[in-house]
């Protein structure tokens, strides 16, 4: 299929339509409104349906219904937004629903700024919502990786029956690059029998529910969620290595950030400081794995973030004390610089002497 | 070539946007690697606008220009004050003298002074500027095609804007002339 010169939002979009989604409901956000707005001009014209419903938690709870009847569900929103959504989510989550979510995020705490903002890894990775439950969430870089990771998303959401993430900030969302449209690798999808889809008097009706008072039952529940989410801690755990068979300096990244870390790793090895980049494309589940892969000259890990510093939690654990952790971040919608970053890496290389 | 780092920036409504995404489409039919970011934000009408795009011959790594831009197209005063000096070293700034009456001050980069709004208006259609300061960065850097960036337009705009081609066409061959002096 040919490239298309795509907005990000609109080829989020248009990926999910192609991933087979069918219904949207959501709330406009800056900054992912193109996400809706391509939902409501396109969805009509295959049959599908867009909902603008009246809040995002009104939003949510469509989807919820919706997912209950099997159908492949999309809402999106941007931060705020996204916390308002977290009691659907982990609703969900309980009555292990498919969904996917896209989140544009941007900067906080409360209702913050539009700008690129990478400061809800938190509520993603750490269930913003109550209770024992945790879900994928996938950080593209590329508006490619975006589309391939929300195809992708709805796959693993149908496989494993939960709800998925895809996590982007305002710079996927506004810009434009080209992109095409590649069927994702084939899974095996399980046949959706407990969808409540009518039982024409054939079947025991099917029941969506998320409340167990018997805490016997509640406690089973929720270990058969758990050896769910091994299962994709084993399965679904992606990331990219980058220059890093000799780096010294491990920078660690994701998402637009890492686009700018990539810059910089290439500078530091044009004046031959041997830097490399572990940029998680799933930020759950981690990919504790690539830290036991480090060289053994590594000196020190840098982690790169826009935000104060919430990644670097799961960084530190990843590296379970093995190498000095050092952070820099810029946060509010601010961007990184190269030459900041560098200044910060040769700062810690030169006390590492 | 290497990466072509541009800046385009002006007012709302100059066209600035659009000939950012008309100059990276051209770059993609041309199968060289790009990107377009744009600045957004709450602006008003007729508030600033500039984009960034990148057209190279390897991936695009940061879509974001951090005073290494290679070359900026520039269409108002308050654009010039702003980015003048994220232009690198022996960079290319294209300035469209129409509208902007200072001079740049920086001497270490190559500065062609474009009257785009003037000959736009000759052209009978001041819409066009953009493409006139379009075309003369094309001339000055040659980063793309100009016969992609007619392709561009007709993907972009489709049937319905065809018969603007000619006049794109015409502006872009004047901005070019500007340079050339």
């Amino acid at each position: 299929m040919a490239k298309v010169l795509m907005k990000g939002n609109e080829a989020l979009a248009a990926a999910a339509i192609q991933a087979g989604c069918k219904y949207f409901f959501g709330y406009p956000i800056t900054p992912q409104s193109e996400l809706p707005e391509f939902m409501a001009r396109e969805l009509p014209k295959i049959g599908g349906m867009f909902v603008q419903a009246e809040s995002e938690v009104a939003a949510i709870n469509m989807i919820y219904g919706a997912a209950g009847t099997g159908a492949r569900v999309l809402t999106s929103s941007s931060s705020p937004g996204l916390a308002l959504k977290q009691e659907g989510i982990t609703y969900i989550a309980g009555a292990e629903l498919p969904c996917v979510i896209i989140n544009i995020s941007r900067g906080g705490p409360g209702l913050g700024g539009i700008q690129p903002s990478q400061a809800d890894y938190f509520m993603s990775t750490r269930g913003g919502g109550n209770g024992d439950y945790r879900h994928p969430v996938y950080a593209p870089a590329t508006l490619q990786e975006a589309v391939d990771l929300t195809m992708e998303a709805f796959n693993v959401a149908d496989y494993y029956r939960t709800p998925v993430i895809v996590q982007g900030d305002g710079m996927i969302g506004q810009m434009m690059e080209p992109v095409e449209f590649n069927e994702p690798k084939k899974r095996d999808l399980p046949v959706k029998d407990w969808a409540t889809t009518g039982t024409e008097g054939k079947r025991k009706p099917n029941i969506i529910n998320s409340l167990f008072l018997d805490p016997q039952a509640l406690e089973d529940h929720n270990w058969k969620l758990d050896r769910k989410y091994k299962e994709i801690e084993e399965n679904e755990t992606l990331h990219e290595m980058y220059k890093m068979d000799d780096a010294e300096i491990v920078f660690v990244s994701y998402g637009t950030t890492s686009r700018i870390v990539k810059n910089v790793v290439d500078t530091l090895r044009e004046e031959g400081v041997k830097a490399g980049l572990i940029r998680p494309i799933t930020l759950w589940p981690f990919p504790n794995k690539a830290f036991t892969e480090i060289p053994e000259n590594a000196k020190a890990i840098l982690t790169v973030e826009m935000s104060t510093g919430q990644m670097i939690d799961d960084v530190k654990i990843a590296n379970e004390g093995r190498l000095p952790v050092h952070f820099y971040g810029r946060t509010g919608g601010m961007i990184p610089t190269p030459d900041d970053i560098i200044a910060k890496a040769k700062e810690i290389l030169g006390g590492a002497k | 070539m290497a990466t072509e780092k541009i800046i385009l920036a002006g007012f709302g409504g100059q066209g600035v946007m659009s000939a950012g995404q008309l100059l990276t489409y051209a770059g993609m039919l041309e199968n060289k690697q790009v990107s377009w970011l744009p600045s957004y934000g709450p602006e008003m009408r007729g508030g600033a606008a500039n984009c960034s795009v990148m057209v190279s011959d390897s991936p695009v790594g940061s879509p974001i220009i951090t005073n290494d831009a290679t070359s900026a197209i520039i269409m108002n005063l308050p654009s010039l004050d702003k980015f003048e000096n994220d232009v690198a070293k022996d960079g290319i700034l294209l300035v469209n003298s129409s509208l902007i009456e200072r001079k740049v001050e920086r001497e270490d980069v190559t500065v062609h002074y474009v009257p785009a709004n003037e000959i736009a208006n000759d052209l009978g259609n001041s819409r066009v500027a953009n493409m006139v300061m379009l075309g003369a960065f094309l001339e000055a850097t040659k980063a793309v095609e100009t016969d992609s960036v007619l392709e561009a337009f007709k993907k972009v705009y489709g049937p319905r804007k065809e018969h603007l081609v000619p006049l794109n066409k015409e502006a872009l061959e004047r901005g070019a002339a500007a340079v050339r002096g």
